[in-house]
């Protein structure tokens, strides 16, 4: 079948732009029905509670883009702060490093594993999802344990900013500007594309794709940690109870962007557009006042099936099917 | 296959792939009978089979969808729907809320089976989509706990036919029957046709939008269905919590049990046999006093140690 140049555009901006465009439209919307919405205040609370999804979220749009899963991210999360936490007695360096090196380790073993065995990513980060809590609650004492943070400099990380806005957002912002160059602007970027692009055809032409798979998860536990990090400081403890269903919520975040499941496609802007999506109709959802936040899960279920079969309808289904 | 002339390496594999799950169960009963007190005991028999049971009756959906090369991850968020309809319904008595839950199954499954089937969309953003979607709905229907006392309801939950109760009854029926379903029928046999190459499916003339529509559908209901036996089980209809992960054991069980991941191929006996081994397994480490964090690893470790067993079969 062919289809009008006209329509191949429309379909291709709307695949690329339509979370933008709806985020756009419900700000409008929301801004109009509630004046307690277009305020500061709430504007710089949307933010920060969508800075960690969105943290983990720009590694999980790598994943998904090079064709592959991560569901540990969320057993991650809660490592790195729990990590965190302890480590901060030992000063800041430690709070950082110690979380890091972990979760990038944890990422590293997944993406050798299925980069060099060829088992299922959905099957190694479901044990990495496993394996990592498991190991978090071990050295929590079966999460007992909660550790405060003592060190003044690492709660600020968490706690104070500029502008009304705290620095997780702030250094959410420069990793997602970081997260574009590097997948729009480099050649690892392209790699990424072309492993989950077709796979066979990558390896043809000379690209690395173990080695690109290795990297991707390897960045997505770091991002995972670092959420973890950033939100032990801003909760001055390392609370053992995060992060449960953590995975599912970025994952819907990075399909409602727009990055497709099957790999090849997809980018940050609409990663980001993604989260705050989800982030402003739970905002929205908080204004009507009477609805429970279970009501908040039917919206994002259903604006997911929307997306997704929006993204069928709008001419994708040609190249793929 | 060439397995007569295989280095001896490859028959252990082969034999690890065939009977691994089997074997690991044995040793693991064996390990318990020498080492653990009261094992033995009918009473802890039962209770080892009454918490495995719903878990199994989920497997056995989860089996025939990943046999389809599809993934169904709304199963523990329909558990959760069912336990608010029961709530909801009780009024009219047991049986009507018992069939209403298992409608609402049935249409969650519609929901997910279409969207697969007939728009294209993959199957795990689908049943993601229900995952999020239907959980919300049942706590917007039932926002708390609701304990009853309905007598039918509780007795589907406790009793017992000649000693063995009848959630038990109810899972190795069900096993049974889709064990037949899936080697004796037509319909088994498009399912496995369609997982093993859907192009060639559709090229011979199978109905294979139909079969997989169907496939959700009967994976929703067994999900709804143990959702109402966990439920009366409990005395409580319990929307926030009930479910929760399932999926992932009902996944967990199926793989470690051998079927793949990229379909074409069902193992039902050996997807019950996955549920008994993790179960046990947990069983196992709370016994002898380890805590509920080296379950998760050990678990963590079979999955992989059993993925890696069957990725060969799995990827051909």
């Amino acid at each position: 079948m062919t289809r009008s140049p006209g329509r191949e555009q429309v379909s291709r901006v709307l695949q690329q732009h339509g979370a933008p465009m709806v985020l756009a439209a419900l700000v409008i919307i929301g801004s109009l029905a509630f004046d307690s919405f277009a305020t500061a205040g709430n504007a710089a609370s949307v933010l920060v509670s969508s800075s960690f999804t969105a943290v983990i979220a720009i590694g999980m749009t790598f994943v998904i883009i090079s064709g592959g899963i991560d569901l540990s991210v969320g057993s991650l999360f809660v490592f790195g702060g729990v990590l965190a936490a302890y480590g901060s007695q030992y000063g800041l360096f430690v709070a950082l490093a110690l979380p890091l090196a972990a979760c990038g380790l944890v990422g590293l073993l997944q993406g050798l594993l299925i980069a060099r065995t060829g088992m299922a990513p959905f099957i190694v980060t479901l044990a990495g999802l496993l394996g990592v809590r498991g190991l978090m609650l071990a050295i929590s004492g079966e999460g007992a344990t909660t550790y405060l943070v003592e060190d003044s400099a690492f709660a600020r990380l968490g706690q104070g900013g500029l502008l009304g806005l705290t620095w997780p957002v702030y250094i959410t912002a420069l990793l997602a500007v970081a997260a574009m160059v590097l997948l729009q602007r480099t050649a690892f970027g392209q790699n990424v594309y072309a492993v989950g692009g077709n796979e066979q055809g990558a390896a043809l032409m000379g690209v690395p794709v173990a080695r690109t798979k290795v990297y991707v998860y390897l960045m997505s536990g770091l991002l995972a940690g670092l959420a973890g990090v950033l939100n032990a400081a801003r909760l001055s403890s390392g609370v053992t109870i995060l992060g449960i269903g953590l995975e599912l919520d970025v994952i819907a975040a990075v399909v409602i962007g727009g990055t497709l499941l099957t790999g090849g496609a997809g980018g940050i802007t609409g990663t980001i557009a993604g989260v705050l999506l989800l982030g402003v109709i739970q905002s929205l959802i908080n204004q009507v006042g009477n609805l429970t936040s279970a009501f908040q899960q039917v919206v994002s279920g259903l604006f997911l099936a929307l997306v997704v079969v929006a993204q069928r309808l709008l001419g994708r289904a040609q190249r793929l099917g | 296959m060439a397995e007569a002339v295989a280095p001896p390496g490859r028959r252990v594999l082969a034999w690890a792939q065939e009977y691994g799950v089997y074997a690991a169960v044995g040793v693991l009963l064996l390990f318990n009978v020498l080492f653990t007190p009261h094992f033995l005991d009918v009473a802890n028999f039962r209770t080892q089979l009454v918490q495995v049971a719903p878990i199994v009756i989920v497997s056995l959906g989860m089996a025939l969808v990943i046999g389809t090369q599809g993934i169904d991850l709304s199963v523990g968020s329909v558990m959760a729907l069912a336990a608010a309809l029961v709530a909801l319904y009780l009024g009219y008595g047991a049986w009507p809320a018992l069939l209403v839950a298992l409608a609402g199954g049935a249409v969650a499954g519609t929901a997910g089976g279409a969207l697969v089937a007939y728009v294209g969309v993959q199957p795990i953003v689908a049943t993601l989509a229900l995952l999020v979607g239907v959980r919300g709905l049942a706590n917007v229907l039932v926002p708390q706990l609701v304990e009853f006392r309905n007598p039918d309801l509780i007795a589907l939950g406790s009793s017992s036919l000649s000693g063995v109760p009848v959630i038990v009854v109810i899972a190795a029926v069900l096993t049974l029957l889709m064990a037949f379903v899936v080697r004796r029928t037509t319909f088994g046999r498009q399912v496995v046709a369609i997982g093993g190459n859907r192009a060639a499916s559709e090229l011979s003339g199978l109905p294979v939008r139909r079969v997989l529509l169907l496939v959700y559908v009967i994976s929703g209901v067994l999900a709804a269905l143990a959702g109402v036996l966990a439920t009366a089980r409990l005395q409580a209809s319990d929307p926030t919590s009930l479910g929760l992960f399932i999926e992932l054991s009902a996944i967990t069980a199926v793989v470690v049990g051998g079927t793949p991941l990229s379909g074409g191929r069902i193992r039902v006996l050996s997807t019950v046999m996955g549920a008994l081994l993790m179960q046990l397994l947990s069983a196992t480490l709370i016994k002898h006093n380890l805590p509920q964090s080296w379950t998760q690893i050990v678990q963590a470790v079979i999955i992989l140690a059993a993925v890696y067993a069957t990725r060969e079969r799995g990827t051909r």
